[in-house]
Formats: structure tokens, sequence, C-alpha cells
């Protein structure tokens, strides 16, 4: 099959498909309704289920449900829905179930607007819903990015036996690109037989939940997600960095849509003869900590820049990463306007001062 | 002498457990007959429960059959989650009135609706247990719980919700019963319903959904006997028991 030009966010749903999802449970809401309207048709040609639930509240629950029955299931929203299905989220990753959930971030706060934002990066790494427990937080940037994450993501999930959510800013929805399906790999069934609930022919019943009374069980139960998290920070870190080798002056940092503006400004500056590069995390949780000290406490690396489509949000990581060791700067748009490369090389330029830096 | 007969045994679906509900409690008789329909079926291997939140979140420990504990009010989302990925097992969700009849009206509405083909047993005793006696969208008018001390005042809190009813409104095809188990009679017609409502399951006909009447002594402030008076005397004549819908009748006026 050639690259094929797509919406991202049927791309999104096609890759779900390509990864063997077996039901989709979904709420209508801008900007990702594409995905539900591309599964409605999509899913039933394939044999998988396709449910409109009633809310984002069931629809994560019915997750809930078939996860448990041992289905590879997963959901898509946009924040106010993602809000809602936070309580779900602590219970599937409670019972250590694997699902998927997609944030196709709109602004906020509230009913917000509907053009995009990066506002729900702490509610995504940080947890939705209650309890001592995270989720594996992916981050695309272009829609074949997102395509190959929302397989990766199934994988992941069923790894940890953890939900991993994909984070894309509205744009990584609404865009089109080519992409190319012809690469990906569809994750092994997993086998749920020693705790899926599928009726207990031949075996003792199996019990999904989440209620455990006694103190030193259930922080046992804390411990273990704890070593899963701490697993996660071995080997499920993602990166990328542009322009940083030789090490820059200006170290920008951002993930997402943002970062391929910055991408934009790196190329121009360069072209300027300024010393920019560019950190970009792609697991968003676990943070790629040690890469991005490794790559800004190099020397010739003199300030730190922050850019995002929130008031600071990534910006608390790569603070907590960097150790108070070099000057950290942010530039944020909200509001769902998109930053332009022109405003980050001004932002760039007052940090770089006349002499760009480079050539100091 | 012939050898002794048994006429009476623990069914299948019942765990070997002491119980931990109250002296008087009717969720015991209720167990009870799921567990005798999913043995007289033949169901107990290929069924999934759904155990709420209340008093009888850990019906788990009970029912000898695989078992999913959900979040409060949405066991019909879990459910249907369920149903839709295995349709040929037997999926049932047990909920008291907290939280079916507050937290999870719209799960339980919409999965009515949409006609999943999973089967509810809906115990209602008028009151929150599990939290120690509050207010239920079901306690009575006039009903003094903690979070109404000086009775359910209709005027504020409106009148008690007959999930039932107000189910049997919908137009998808289901069954629907209300029934009670605080006498051997009402027992009786209750297994009846559950057998039905299970069976129609079976042969995938519609949602079925039983309400029982139960009782809660510690709660309600009253001896077993106490209880089952105020069942029959104050419950009984608001929700009517009987038929409210079938696949195979139109809904009984």
């Amino acid at each position: 099959m050639p690259k094929k030009l797509m919406k991202g966010n049927e791309a999104i749903g096609e890759a779900a498909i390509v990864a063997g999802a077996q039901a989709y449970f979904c709420y209508p809401i801008t900007p990702q309704t594409e995905i539900a309207e591309y599964l409605a048709k999509r899913m039933p040609e394939v044999g998988g289920v396709f449910v409109q639930a009633e809310s984002e509240l069931a629809a994560s629950q019915m997750i809930f449900g078939a996860a448990a029955a041992g289905a590879r299931v997963f959901t898509t929203s946009s924040s106010p829905g993602i809000s809602l299905m936070g309580e779900a989220m602590s219970y599937i990753t409670a019972a250590e179930l694997p699902a998927v959930f997609i944030n196709i971030i709109r602004c906020g706060p509230g009913l917000g607007g509907i053009l995009p934002s990066q506002g729900d990066y702490l509610q995504a790494v940080k947890g939705a819903g209650h309890g001592d427990y995270k989720l594996l937080v992916l981050a695309p940037s272009t829609i074949q990015e997102a395509v190959d994450l929302t397989i990766e993501a199934f994988r992941l999930a069923d790894k940890y036996l953890n939900p991993v959510m994909l984070i894309g800013d509205g744009l990584i929805g609404q865009m089109m690109e080519p992409v190319d399906f012809e690469s990906c790999v569809k994750p092994p069934r997993l086998d749920c037989s020693a705790w899926a609930t599928t009726g207990c022919a031949g075996r003792e019943p199996h019990i999904v939940k989440t209620l455990f009374l006694d103190p030193n069980v259930l922080e046992e139960r804390n411990r273990r997600l704890k070593a899963k998290y701490e697993r996660m920070a071995r080997e499920e870190i993602r990166f990328e960095t542009y322009g940083c080798d030789p090490p820059p002056d200006l170290l920008f940092a951002a993930y997402g849509t943002t970062a391929r503006v910055v991408r934009t400004a790196v190329d121009r500056l360069r072209e300027e003869g300024a010393s920019v590069g560019l950190f970009r995390p792609i697991s968003v949780f676990p943070f790629p900590d040690d890469a991005l000290r490794q790559v800004a406490h190099q020397p010739q690396v003199h300030n730190v820049l922050v850019v995002e489509m929130s008031m600071g949000q990534m910006l608390e990581d790569v603070q907590s990463a960097l150790q108070g060791r070099r000057p950290l700067h942010f530039y944020g748009r909200g509001g769902g306007n998109v930053p332009a490369p022109e405003e980050l090389i001004d932002e760039a330029k007052k940090l770089l001062g006349n002499g760009h830096g480079g050539k100091k | 002498m012939s050898a002794p007969t048994t006429i009476f045994r623990r069914p299948e679906a019942l765990r070997d457990a002491f119980t931990h509900y109250c002296p008087g409690c009717t969720h015991g008789i209720i167990h009870r007959l799921v567990a005798e329909t999913l043995d007289e079926l033949g169901l107990r291997e290929r069924t999934i429960g759904i155990a709420p939140v209340g008093c009888s979140v850990l019906c788990y420990n009970y029912f000898n059959c695989d078992m999913q504990e959900a979040a409060h009010g949405r066991a019909p989302a879990l459910a249907t989650g369920v149903k839709r990925v295995l349709p040929d097992r037997i999926v049932f969700t047990y909920q008291g009135d907290g939280d079916l009849a507050s937290i999870g009206t719209a799960e339980i509405i919409h999965a009515a609706n949409r006609g999943e083909k999973f089967t509810t047993i809906f115990v209602n005793n008028a009151i929150y247990g599990m939290t120690g006696g509050q207010m239920a969208p079901t306690t009575m008018p006039n009903q003094v719980t903690t979070t109404c001390p000086r009775g359910r005042d209709v005027n504020t809190a409106g009148w008690p919700i007959p999930v039932a009813d107000v189910l049997a409104q919908l137009r998808t095809p289901a069954y629907i019963e209300r029934v009670a188990v605080h006498t051997p009679r009402y027992t009786v017609q209750a297994k009846r319903a559950i057998r039905q409502a299970f069976q129609y399951q079976a042969e995938n006909r519609c949602y079925s959904f039983v309400e029982v009447l139960s009782t809660c002594p510690t709660n309600w402030g009253k001896t077993p006997n106490e209880s089952v008076q105020w069942l029959e005397d104050v419950m009984v004549p608001y929700f009517k028991l009987g038929l409210k819908k079938s696949p195979d009748r139109p809904p009984v006026e």
C-alpha cells in the first residue's frame, strides 16, 4: 500500500484497527469526533465492536469491562471528556488491565474552545483520576508518528498491564499528512487466560476488582504499580534531538506540534548562524530527564527555552530535570493560538543577544 | 429404612463463605435466588457478574462465577463492555439503589434503552446501607435517615424513584418486573422472575431487569421482624409489585 493522505483523526482510527483493537467505546466531542465517525464505519467491517456511549464516564467504564473480559480496547476523547474518563483510568490502572486512551487536546479550562492546545499535559502525566497511579503517556508530532505510537500504545498497554495514553494537540487530529501503514506491525495477542473474566468453565472463577480493605495488601499493590513505573522509566524513554550536535547555545524544549514550529524556527535561526537546537520528548511519562540533562548540562548550552501551547506545563518536568543548573525560560500561547516561527525567533534572539550566541 | 435424601443444599453458584450482611437483611435470599437460577439453567460456567459499590460490593465473595467490580453506578457500562465483546456469555449486574438509582442513573437508562442483552438485579432497600444509612433516591416520604434527619421532604428531595416503572416507559423491548422477598410467597414469585430474566438473556431476547424490594434493619433502626412489616406496609403500596414490561406482551397498565 502506498502512502495515503489522511486526516490525523482518521489515521489514528485506522492505526487502532491495524493494531488489532477489538472494541471501541466513545462519545462525540470536538476536535476528535472524526475518530468515532471513522470507526463507526470501520469497526463493523473488521468484526469489531463500536458503541457510542451515553457519556465519557460510561464509554471509559465500558472499556474497563471489555478489558477485564480480555479484549484489546480503546477510547478517544478531548479534554473535557478526558476529565470524565479520569474515573475509569484510575480503576483500570488499579485492576492492572491494558487499555488505550487517546486525548486530542482542545483549549481550556472549562469548555474553553475547540482549537489546539497542550493544556492537558499535567492531567495526562500526573493523572486525571484519583489515587496513586500513572499512565504511560506518548506525544506524537506528526500524523505518521501518531499512527506508529497508537500501535505502540497497544503493545505497551499489554506489556505493562496498564493504560497508555496518547496525547495530541488538536492539530494532530485535524491536519492531513501522508501516512504509511505498510511498515506497521500488529502487536501479538496478549495471553490473558490467567485473569480475564470469560466464564469459569474448567477453572476457578476470576475476579477483577480494585477494593482492597487490608492496608498491607493495598500497599503491596501500590508498590507493584510503583515498580511498573520505574520499569517504564528504564525501558520506555523516547525523545528526539535536533541541532544538538555540536551542543547549541540555546536549547529549545518542546513536544507535539509545537516542536514542529520550533524546528522551523531552529532552521531559520541556524541559517542566520545562531547556535540553537531542539530537545523533543516523545514519551512524556516517563519523562526523558536523563537525556535532557545530558544535552542541557553540556557547558556550551547557556539557556533553555520551553515552548508550549499552554501557560507552562511540561515546563515543570523540564525544571525538575534541569535541577536549576541552567537558566530556564518559557514561551507559551493559549486560547487555541499556535506560536508562529517568527515569535520563537524573536524570543530566541532575546536570549542569544545580538551576537546570536554561536559567535560569542 | 431408605438412605437419607438431600432436599436442600447450597447452590454450586454460591461459595461456601460466611456472610457479611446484617441479620435480617434480604441480600442473602436474593443472592441465593440468582445462584439457584444459574445452576438450574446451567449458566454458571459462562457467567460474568458485575458487583456494584454499596453493601453488595463484596458479592464476588459469594457468587461462584467470574466477577468484576465496578465503580459506583457504572456496573451497566462494564456489563455493556463485557457483553459486547463476549456476546455468547451470560452477564448480570447486581446493584443497590444508591448505585443504580442515583449515581448510575444514566448508565442504567441507556443500557436498558440500547437493549443490552444482560440482566440487572436491582436491590431496593430505600437507603444507602454501606455508608451508614443516608437518604437514597428510593427513600420513602418522611422516612428518617442520617441525611434527612427530619424525614424525607418530598418538596425538596422529590418522591422515591420507581425505577422499574421508569424503565418500563422505554420503547425498547425488555423484561422488567418488581418483586419482593420478605415472605416465602413473595420469594417464590421473585425466584420465578429472576429465572425468567436470565432465561430471556440466555435466549438473547432482550435486556432484563428485576427490582427486588429488600430490608435494611440496621439502617432502618428496626428489628428484622419490624423491617418485614415496614416493607409490607410502607414500601409495597408505593413500589407496586408485578410485571412492568415483557418482550412477549404489551406493558401491564
